[in-house]
């Protein structure tokens, strides 16, 4: 049995430890907002947080993650308000959504560490997720959006 | 102008549950079908007694932005309060087809709104008339004294209003009207506005089901063994091993492959590591890329069926003072959706149910039905958001995998694939050997445009080719060339190595944008002639392309001083009924292209949702970039080299242009949206990269090593 702090909520899983995070998120707690684009950690869409580091969940085996608290999608804001989230509407971010889970990971862990990212910051922070709808201009306007520049 | 409804049109009308339920059939929109009496393409809304206004979704929503612009189609025309709108999807039922597709419910060749836009206003402004009709009766006025606005019948010489949840009662008892007007474009309310996206809340906290999501009671993951030889199949296999991993609860033989099917993913992945598959490999298993360009090569020395012949376009060359042959060549492509191919299945001894991310309800149901054995009454296609499907989900092998995996194993299965067979089992936009000819008289002007394109042909994936044998999908571009030139002769040749090919966003256009937007660059340049202004000379015929060539070269400044280094290149072209033009700013460094800006514009007809025009030109560009720049299937020993996103590359953040968007106002009927851009983008690129570099593009994908020295 292994334990889990994911969303501030104490799971304990009965997974083999070599399990990646991603999926004991997905197949044993059933949080899906957390997506799995290519289990090599090339696409971030499973990007999640440990301790407020993103981390690519697909290859980081839940044996690893310890005490950290983790800190998925569905635990980013209790209500959709994260600065982030409300830009991305805004920005009419999504097309077909599917890697944006983890470009918001991705985005709220630089805007922890920078609260105004130029762009070279959103270069350095974004490249390791892959877009294939293409969004990366709104994703930037939304990061510029949220730090309030 | 304002259309009515065709006398052929006849809507059916129900009361059900205190609810108004229209449904459109309308027989005329394919006389074949009709005939064989199970042709009813239909659309649904219904209006509950509480106002609230459901419109049935048959088009998928994949970031395109349907679950939008149809329900906006419904409720311009039915002046509705936009805020009560929800929207359901349709289930697999040919009630629900695209016209533009015979009936099949399917969501490609950027066919939403083109297929549907009349369809779905007829549909709201049929509901629309009947309400007044109803309110107008209750008060006894006349109707054209009522007028409506959203939700509500409005009397104002009275001042009475009645909101439409109080009149469907009546109004389903009335007649369907024979005529009814649609609304002048310059009256509509919401088409033409920016509407927020309906699917996009979900999508910025992880609620957004997609097919990958699904969840269902005593569900099994698995995992498919595959042939990495196309063609190939299993010939012993030893589930020992694989039967030891904790969580492995079946290992089964399907069509394609072997099935690890576990408690979850990680076991039937680790399952799947450790068996032992033994294959015969087939007849492709020494096909390698090289051959396959090889065979193009050859059969690129005769001529090929004619697509379209315009004066003497051979002769013309033969007798022009300048006249040149390149050849161009094209890789295989993957579609390489985000969310890897996946289906959940629940096959019983009477009934199936199918959960799956597909662009087509038509063609997924007619897979469960062969895989299950089952009567297609008894097939149920669940559908949920798709995480990219660029034509890849248009197919239904992964359909065939669940539901075959389900009934083998007796549970519920969700077959999730990994990226690497996402890579290595595409249906692959098709490789292309393109011979181009041109001359150009004394004066400069091009005299003779002629093409022969070898390649797999896309027609015959949806049925025979025409009698003429030429595939149009493949030509379009090239036989539809809008230039003003006298002499034009294309010509296709079809072959096929076995390579599974299908519909990789933009088809045809894919191929053509840049093959032919590159050679005419060259016709430009060769007569010493400004590329945009070139083609503006040659355009006096196709006002339409003119005007989107002229907007896209005065919004990026076209002849003005750039930064040292930097060049522009331009391309323009029709493409599913929309045309657009781009131009890009570029640099190359030592090899390397860096592409600042991309400049479009866009001629679309009538606009429904303006930014979603303008994502879809933005995200369909970045789709074009990517595969100019880093996009390469290659065959080796009869499969596929690459495996992952390392070898596969994508354009990331810190190479993603901005793409600035222009929309020209127009009273066309729509075109389509999702396409258009990725077809133009690599013409532009390749152009900008000749005006940066003096070195021309006939490969692709573009190289480092092709432009330094």
């Amino acid at each position: 049995m292994i334990s889990l702090n994911v969303n501030g909520k104490r799971y304990d899983v009965d997974v083999s430890p070599d399990m990646p995070l991603l999926w004991v998120i997905r197949d044993a707690i059933g949080l899906t907002g957390t997506k799995f684009g290519c289990g090599l950690s090339q696409c971030g869409a499973c990007t999640v947080h440990l301790d407020g580091e993103p981390v690519r969940s697909c290859v980081t085996p839940v044996s690893s993650v310890g005490a950290r608290k983790v800190t998925t999608i569905e635990g980013l804001s209790p209500d959709s308000t994260h600065a982030l989230q409300t830009a991305w509407v805004a920005e009419q971010v999504p097309q077909c959504g599917y890697c944006q889970s983890g470009q918001l990971m991705s985005a709220a862990a630089l805007l922890a560490k920078k609260p105004k990212p130029s762009d070279a910051d959103i270069d350095a922070a974004m490249s390791g997720n892959i877009c294939r709808c293409g969004t990366y201009q709104r994703i930037r306007r939304a990061i510029h959006r949220a730090a309030g520049v | 102008m304002a259309s009515t409804l065709s006398r052929r049109t006849f809507l059916k009308v129900s009361a059900a549950g205190g609810a108004l339920v229209i449904s459109g059939y309308i027989p005329g929109l394919n006389d074949t079908a009709e005939a064989a009496g199970s042709f009813e393409p239909n659309v649904w809304l219904k209006i509950g007694a509480d106002d609230t206004v459901t419109i049935t979704l048959s088009q998928l929503e994949m970031g395109q932005g349907v679950m939008t612009s149809m329900p906006m189609l419904v409720a311009e025309e039915l002046d509705i309060d936009w805020n009560k709108i929800k929207t359901e999807w349709a289930p697999a039922d040919p009630k629900y087809g695209n016209p533009n597709f015979g009936g099949a419910q399917l969501t490609a060749g950027s066919n939403s709104v083109r297929g549907m836009w009349k369809l779905l206003r007829e549909a709201g402004g049929t509901a629309r008339a009947m309400l007044v009709t109803a309110a107008a009766k209750d008060w006894s006025v006349a109707e054209n004294t009522c007028s409506t606005e959203k939700g509500e019948v409005i009397h104002k010489a009275t001042g009475r209003r009645a909101r439409y949840g109080s009149l469907v009662d009546k109004a389903a008892a009335l007649p369907v009207p024979k005529d009814v007007s649609l609304k002048d474009p310059k009256d509509f309310r919401l088409l033409g506005k920016t509407m927020p996206r309906l699917d996009i809340p979900e999508k910025v906290n992880g609620r957004a089901v997609f097919g990958i999501d699904v969840k269902r009671p005593n569900m099994l993951i698995a995992r498919v063994v595959r042939c990495p030889v196309f063609g190939g199949k299993v010939a012993t296999f030893n589930a020992d091993k694989a039967k030891e991993v904790a969580g492995v609860r079946h290992v089964v033989q399907i069509s394609s492959g072997i099935a690890v099917v576990a408690d979850n993913y990680w076991a039937a992945s680790k399952g799947a590591q450790a068996l032992d598959v033994k294959w015969n490999e087939g007849s492709l298993a020494n096909l390698t890329s090289a051959d396959i360009m090889k065979k193009y090569k050859a059969l690129a020395e005769q001529p090929g069926k004619v697509a379209r012949n315009d004066g003497d376009a051979a002769g013309a060359v033969k007798g022009a003072g300048r006249s040149f042959e390149r050849v161009f060549e094209l890789p295989f492509l993957a579609h390489a959706c985000m969310e890897p191919m996946n289906c959940t299945a629940d096959v019983r001894s009477d009934r199936c149910d199918v959960w799956v991310p597909t662009q087509g309800q038509t063609a997924s149901a007619a897979a469960a039905v062969a895989a299950s054995g089952l009567p297609a009454k008894a097939v149920n296609i669940h559908t949920t958001y798709l995480g990219g499907g660029f034509g890849r989900r248009g197919e239904a092998d992964f359909v065939t995998d669940a539901v075959e995996t389900s009934k083998a194993t007796g549970k519920p299965v969700k077959v999730i694939w990994t990226r690497e067979d996402d890579i290595q089992h595409d249906y692959y936009r098709p490789v292309s050997y393109v011979r181009m000819w041109g001359a150009l008289d004394p004066s400069g002007k091009p005299v003779a445009f002629m093409q022969r394109l070898v390649q797999q042909s896309l027609m015959k994936r949806l049925g025979p080719l025409p009698p003429n044998g030429v595939d149009f999908i493949s030509v379009d571009g090239s036989a539809t060339l809008p230039y003003d030139i006298p002499n034009i002769r294309v010509e296709y040749t079809e072959t096929d190595p076995g390579i599974p090919y299908g519909f990789w966003r933009s088809v045809g256009a894919s191929v053509q944008g840049f093959v032919v937007e590159g050679f005419i660059d060259e016709l430009a340049t060769t007569a010493g002639k400004d590329p945009y202004q070139f083609r503006h000379d040659l355009l006096s015929k196709h006002p339409r392309h003119r005007a989107v060539l002229d907007l896209v070269a005065e919004k990026s400044g076209w002849g003005k001083p750039l930064p040292a280094g930097h060049a522009r290149g331009i391309a323009v072209m029709e493409a599913f009924g929309s045309i657009v033009g781009e131009v890009a700013e570029v640099s190359v460094t030592n090899g390397a292209v860096r592409v600042h800006k991309v400049w479009c514009a866009v001629d679309t007809g009538w606009v429904i949702n303006p930014d979603t025009i303008k994502a879809q030109m933005e995200g369909g560009t970045i789709y074009g970039l990517t595969a100019a720049l880093k996009g390469e299937i290659t065959i080796q020993n009869g499969r596929v080299a690459q495996h992952h996103f390392n070898d596969y590359p994508m354009i990331r953040h810190n190479e993603a242009p901005e793409v600035e968007v222009h929309i020209v106002p127009s009273t066309e009927k729509p075109g389509g949206i999702g396409e258009p851009s990725t077809a133009v983008a690599a013409g532009a690129l390749a152009n900008a990269i000749f005006a940066a570099t003096g070195k021309r593009i006939y490969t692709l994908p573009i190289r480092a090593e092709q432009l330094r020295g």
